[in-house]
């Protein structure tokens, strides 16, 4: 039947047509010798011009993660990742540093412009509403090579910097702030990541101060067999609000490639930071094989009394994905929200969630995870709500759904909880449904097309939590979530 | 015009229709009786285009063009239209938007452009009240928590809204209670023209007392064994279909 000869070239073609940001940039690159080694680590710190404590704070992850062992709980197989057939750092040869647009390479900026990231701010101005501007802080491989609106920023009193120049620039808040919510010894990846981690953004938002534009870095992966290791700091001082999103994509190649990176937030009293994060590293192909290894650790404080902290996650891509962007609800009455909407297709394995760790009193957690498994892969939401003895009146409300499509396919959900305070209240709601083909037949009696029907009832299962992203991105992850699924139902 | 020709279909290497041959004109209601497991279902199936069956032999045309080379989506926008006996639930997928979506897909397939959504409203809003439909329910998700009766009556609504030339509805009358039954074959039989056809299936005459067919096919072991006029409804009523077991036992 030509129905199902065309489900299967379309299976086969998943990563020629549906990856859309596959390419390579012809860029000349300096890299680090292979491997990873204490002299590779100053290698990186000599590059970024880093002081003497970012060195050491290095050099003694480093020998802490000599010592540690990679994790074997989540959900996910892979072979054995060797370490020393890694390049740490990779950056442009011409200039790593550049001052200004007109001083990064050509070939970078029209990278940028192939993957729609605006780096030019006249461009972004014309013709468009001033709420809507966004800054960009633009990472390829291991260095940012533009941040945009930094000026503009800076006369609200914003920081937003390469976290490289930031630790050149301010190091007492860098040194305050940098893991204090990550510890360098918290797992296996974030002390990897705390020895060499290369670049990401770094964010301050001052006192009473609202961020007076959304902040996003737009991470790309170009080098072969390089790991990108970045690191993202956002602080925001006391009764201050911020919004950042972070995007991301790499090339299609049939080696996998590492990303470990670690996000921390830092919110003080009455402060509200939202991240928002748009995953779409190159997922591998329909065998399975190639795809980023997307092992992260990203974690908020709600340091400060009524402090709120929001992650929202759209996670199209990556071969596996191993993530829990969580909140410890230190401050009194402080809350953290958890927005997830995983999708995986062809051979990817997800496994993500959240922790809500709540210490304050009534302090309040909302988790909404929405889990969408097709082809053969499988789709793990794995979540932690605790309350800390001292956490009276803590109050969480977790929902998970799970939606199937096709019959190859898994998910899975596993959430633990734990409490210690008699009077939390931890409510849990979770729910499973497939898309059969009887629906399937019934929609398409009705007129639809098979990718019109999986997409509108994908959109009915998601719709709760693409509300949460800010509305220009929402367009974008609505589409990134069709495409994702292109000729899954067969 | 439909007409099918010898079509033979199994179903993991089970026969279910075997060799049927049925041609229903423009503007005619045809009715299809027969007892449980005759194939009505499956040869509702078929016409629509679902897959799981193999169509071993046969053909069937639509004013001409043949229908098996198509897939559901494009039969649909080519005027097929099938009440099914379990309509399925959709979750998540609000009835309106279902509806939208569906009626643009179709305009969209035949070269029309989008439906206003004011228009839109409107025309739903016009069916639904002919239905005697509460407005909440079209609040809802499609079908989900809808009563057996509601999700008939959903049927027809799509069916108004759609306007196909070629109407099947499968036992749209079980589950109906007397009042929702005359509603809902008001509902048909206003949609009845000269350029449309309909192939009601049903075991029981009492439909055919609200929808008064043009003819009556009886349908046994995979074939039409018997072509009438509408009194042959009565006499089945009558009789049962005992006759047909015993043709087809000798
Ligand atoms: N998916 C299937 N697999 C196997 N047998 C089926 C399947 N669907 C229907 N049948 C069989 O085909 C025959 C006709 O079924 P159906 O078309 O539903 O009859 P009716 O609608 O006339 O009651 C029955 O014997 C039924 O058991
Ligand atoms: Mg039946």
């Amino acid at each position: 039947m030509p129905a199902v000869q065309e489900t299967i070239d379309q299976v086969r073609s998943i990563d020629v047509d549906q990856y859309k940001y596959g390419f390579e940039t012809e860029v000349e690159m300096e890299k680090a010798p292979k491997g990873l080694s204490e002299d590779v680590i100053r290698f990186i710190s000599a590059r970024k011009a880093e002081p003497e404590w970012m060195l050491q704070w290095r050099l003694d992850a480093y020998k802490r993660w000599l010592t540690m062992k990679e994790p074997t709980w989540a959900r996910v197989s892979y072979d054995k990742i060797d370490y020393n057939d890694i390049y740490y750092y990779a950056a442009p040869k011409k200039n790593p540093a550049p001052k200004s647009l007109d001083e990064v390479d050509p070939e970078i900026l029209k990278t940028y412009e192939k993957l729609g990231i605006p780096l030019r701010e006249q461009e972004i101005l014309a013709g468009v509403e001033p709420q809507s501007r966004v800054a960009v802080d633009a990472v390829f491989d291991s260095v940012s090579v533009a941040t945009t609106f930094k000026e503009e920023l800076k006369k609200a009193g914003v920081i937003f910097m390469p976290i490289s120049e930031a630790i050149r620039e301010y190091p007492d808040l860098v040194r305050q702030y940098l893991g204090s919510v990550v510890p360098v010894t918290d797992n296996f990846f974030a002390t990897l990541n705390s020895a060499v981690f290369t670049d990401g953004s770094f964010v301050y938002v001052p006192p009473g101060v609202r961020c007076p534009m959304e902040l996003s870095t737009y991470f790309r992966i170009n080098e072969k067999n390089t790991g990108q290791f970045e690191r993202t700091l956002i602080i925001a001082d006391k009764g201050s609000y911020v919004s950042y999103l972070e995007g991301c994509t790499a090339p299609k190649r049939d080696e996998n490639q590492l990303h470990a990176a670690v996000v921390e937030l830092i919110a003080l009293d009455d402060a509200e930071i939202k991240y928002s994060t748009v995953q779409n590293w190159y997922p591998g192909d329909a065998e399975g094989r190639g795809g980023i290894y997307n092992f992260v650790t990203k974690r908020g404080d709600c340091r400060g009394r009524n402090s709120v902290i929001t992650w929202t996650q759209v996670e199209t891509g990556s071969a596996i994905t191993w993530k829990y962007p969580s909140c410890i609800l230190r401050g009194d009455n402080s809350r953290g929200e958890f927005y997830s909407i995983a999708v995986s297709n062809g051979m990817q394995q997800v496994d993500s969630g959240t922790k809500m760790i709540h210490l304050g009193k009534n302090t309040t957690s909302r988790i909404i995870s929405k889990g969408i498994a097709a082809g053969k892969s499988d789709n793990t939401y794995r979540g932690l709500v605790s309350a800390h003895r001292k956490a009276t009146g803590a109050r969480n409300f977790t929902n998970c759904d799970s939606l199937l499509i096709g019959n190859q396919c898994g998910a899975h959900t596993v959430p633990y909880i734990e409490s210690k305070n008699a009077s939390a209240v931890f409510e849990h709601e979770a729910t499973t449904s497939k898309i059969s083909e009887d629906q399937m037949f019934y929609c398409q009696q009705r007129g639809l097309s098979e990718e019109e029907a999986t997409a509108l009832i994908v959109n009915g299962f998601v719709k709760d939590v693409l509300q949460q992203l800010p509305m220009e991105f929402a367009v974008e992850a609505q589409k990134l979530i069709s495409i994702s699924l292109e000729g899954s139902v067969g | 015009m439909l007409e099918i020709k010898n079509l033979v279909v199994q179903i993991e290497d089970k026969r279910i229709l075997n060799g049927l041959n049925l041609t229903v004109s423009k503007g005619e209601i045809a009715a299809i009786m027969g007892p449980n497991g005759s194939g009505k279902s499956t040869l509702s199936y078929v016409i629509a285009g679902k897959e799981d069956y193999e169509i071993l032999d046969g053909e069937i045309l639509l004013d001409g063009q043949n229908l098996l080379e198509m897939e559901p989506d494009q039969r649909a926008a080519a005027g097929v239209f099938l009440a099914f006996q379990y309509p399925l639930e959709i979750p998540g997928v609000g009835t309106m938007t279902f509806l939208k979506a569906a009626l643009n897909a179709q305009r969209k397939a035949r070269g029309d452009d989008e439906l206003s959504t004011p228009d839109f409203i409107k025309q739903v809003n016009a069916a639904a009240a002919k239905l005697e439909m509460p407005k909440d329910m079209l609040k809802r998700a499609l079908n989900v928590g809808f009563s057996g009766g509601e999700k008939k009556r959903m049927e027809i609504l799509q069916m108004a809204l759609l306007q196909p030339s070629f109407c099947i509805l499968d036992e749209t009358d079980s589950g109906l209670d007397i009042d929702a039954l005359r509603i809902v074959s008001e509902g048909v039989n206003s949609l009845r023209s000269p350029d449309r056809s309909f192939l009601v299936i049903t075991h029981y005459q009492r439909l055919l007392n609200h929808i008064v067919p043009d003819t009556v096919h009886v349908m046994h072991g995979g074939r039409i064994v018997r072509t009438g006029g509408k009194e042959l409804a009565l006499e089945l009523e009558a009789n049962g279909y005992a006759d047909y077991r015993e043709e087809e036992a000798a």
